[in-house]
């Protein structure tokens, strides 16, 4: 099997729809809730979650033959929680600001059912390089709703994107104002249900019976 | 499956431990020093805004050297502390202590046109974590300069907008002392400060616990100052 074939190809993009992290398998929510308010910590969230999964994915399946079953959720953790604790050394040190505003976030990785929920299912029973696509995949189709819900949120909870101005000041003038309830974590978890709304009403498929 | 031994278990479990344990160490050891870099520029950010001025995380360290022109640490009676540097005071530890017992650093500021500010540190406990930030007075030691706060988890919108400039532009200019005498620290009024009292200002709504802990923080962080202050105001 080539390492960029149609089946690893496949793996990599079915977390964008049809298996998405968030919206299909509703995993993953807390932290969708939590570092929405803004783009820029959304990104560095999912981003340092595609890593953490693709890493982990990839060193747990290099250990698979080896790892005692018994031990082997305990040693799934071990190996999450230590890319977890690098990753959010790294961010301490070369990006500060976005590590304080996602402060505890970063730490809570650890328990986003993602990680664990590709370990048990992908990784403990597949070869080390689809494993490392699905992590990346799974990563990608994370932040790719992260992203979506903190565009919005941005845009119309504080008229910016990116901590620029995009909303010119003409609106404010005109009367137009920030809508507050967009900064509140329950609309991040409508927002969610929209997309999840909009999803289904495209992919017949999802539809429970 | 495979059936491995207890050895194997114990001793698969033991290596692997030990090999995390050392890579994050190691980690944790090169980073560090960017980490603790990160912290001080922080901190002296935070300090040239209470006097307010706004520097970006470059240029933070080079206005610190030309603003924050002197610093002392103090005990209770107001006498300085020899060898104490006020930077490194660390101010959760010191509030662990009992009032008296206290070392409490004041930074001094020259601004372009000569003139000095004295600022104080200030740490407190907000409705979900520490809030903290800094106090400035003008030359008479009972005038806000400006002031500057920030905090670790209030709720955003609420408790977290004491970070912002709507909220601590109006401590400018307020007064701690009641007659130049009497400590009365400012007070954060739920419902909106009274127009033209000099000790107090408005708090924010819905962040009533928060505005409260402010409250409590200025007072808290203020009192032990008093000796040094009336005595030494010009």
């Amino acid at each position: 099997m080539s390492m960029f074939s149609s089946k690893n190809f496949k793996l990599f993009t079915s977390p964008f729809n049809l298996q998405n992290p968030i919206t299909v398998q509703v995993l993953g929510i807390c932290s969708a809730l939590a570092v929405t308010v803004k783009l820029k910590p959304a990104l560095v969230m999912g981003i340092s979650v595609t890593v953490v999964t693709a890493f982990s994915n990839l060193i747990i399946s290099y250990m698979r033959e080896y790892i005692p079953p018994r031990i082997r959720i305990i040693v799934q953790l071990v190996i999450v929680a230590a890319l977890v604790i690098l990753v959010d050394q790294i961010l301490r040190a070369f990006v500060y600001d976005v590590s304080k505003q996602l402060s505890v976030y970063v730490g809570l990785i650890i328990t986003n059912c993602i990680i664990m929920g590709r370990l048990e299912a992908y990784a403990m029973a597949n070869k080390p390089w689809p494993s490392f696509i699905d992590g990346l995949g799974n990563g990608f189709g994370y932040a790719m709703i992260l992203a979506i819900i903190a565009t919005v949120r941005e845009l119309l909870g504080s008229g910016t994107l990116l901590g620029h101005k995009v909303i010119p000041e003409s609106f404010y003038a005109g009367g137009y104002m920030n809508n507050g309830m967009m900064i509140m974590p329950p609309m991040a978890l409508i927002l969610v249900g929209l997309i999840i709304w909009f999803q289904r009403s495209r992919n017949k498929e999802l539809i429970e019976k | 499956m495979k059936n491995f031994s207890n050895t194997y278990t114990v001793v698969f479990s033991s290596v692997m431990v030990f090999i995390v344990a050392l890579l994050l160490a190691v980690a944790a050891l090169k980073l560090k020093p960017f980490q603790d870099k990160n912290i001080e520029v922080e901190k002296k950010q935070n300090i040239l805004a209470s006097v307010n001025i706004t520097s970006t995380p470059q240029n933070a360290v080079n206005l610190y050297e030309k603003y924050i022109t002197d610093s002392y640490v103090l005990d209770a009676k107001g006498e300085t502390i020899k060898d104490a540097d006020a930077f490194t005071v660390d101010l959760k530890e010191e509030l662990g202590k009992p009032a008296s017992m206290r070392r409490l650093p004041l930074f001094v500021s020259t601004m372009d046109n000569g003139t000095h500010q004295y600022i104080v540190p200030l740490r407190g406990k907000g409705l979900w974590g520490p809030i903290w930030g800094y106090i400035s007075f003008e030359k008479d030691l009972n005038t806000v300069y400006g002031v500057n706060f920030d905090h670790q988890g209030e709720t955003p919108g609420l408790g977290a907008e004491i970070k912002e400039i709507w909220f601590q532009q109006p401590f400018k200019g307020k007064t701690i002392f009641e007659d130049s005498v009497k400590f009365v620290s400012i007070k954060v009024i739920k419902g909106g400060a009274a127009p033209g009292n000099k000790h107090e200002v408005d708090a924010i709504s819905g962040g009533t616990i928060t505005s409260k802990s402010l409250q409590a923080m200025l007072d808290t962080c203020l009192v032990p100052y008093q000796t040094y202050f009336l005595k030494n105001r010009k």
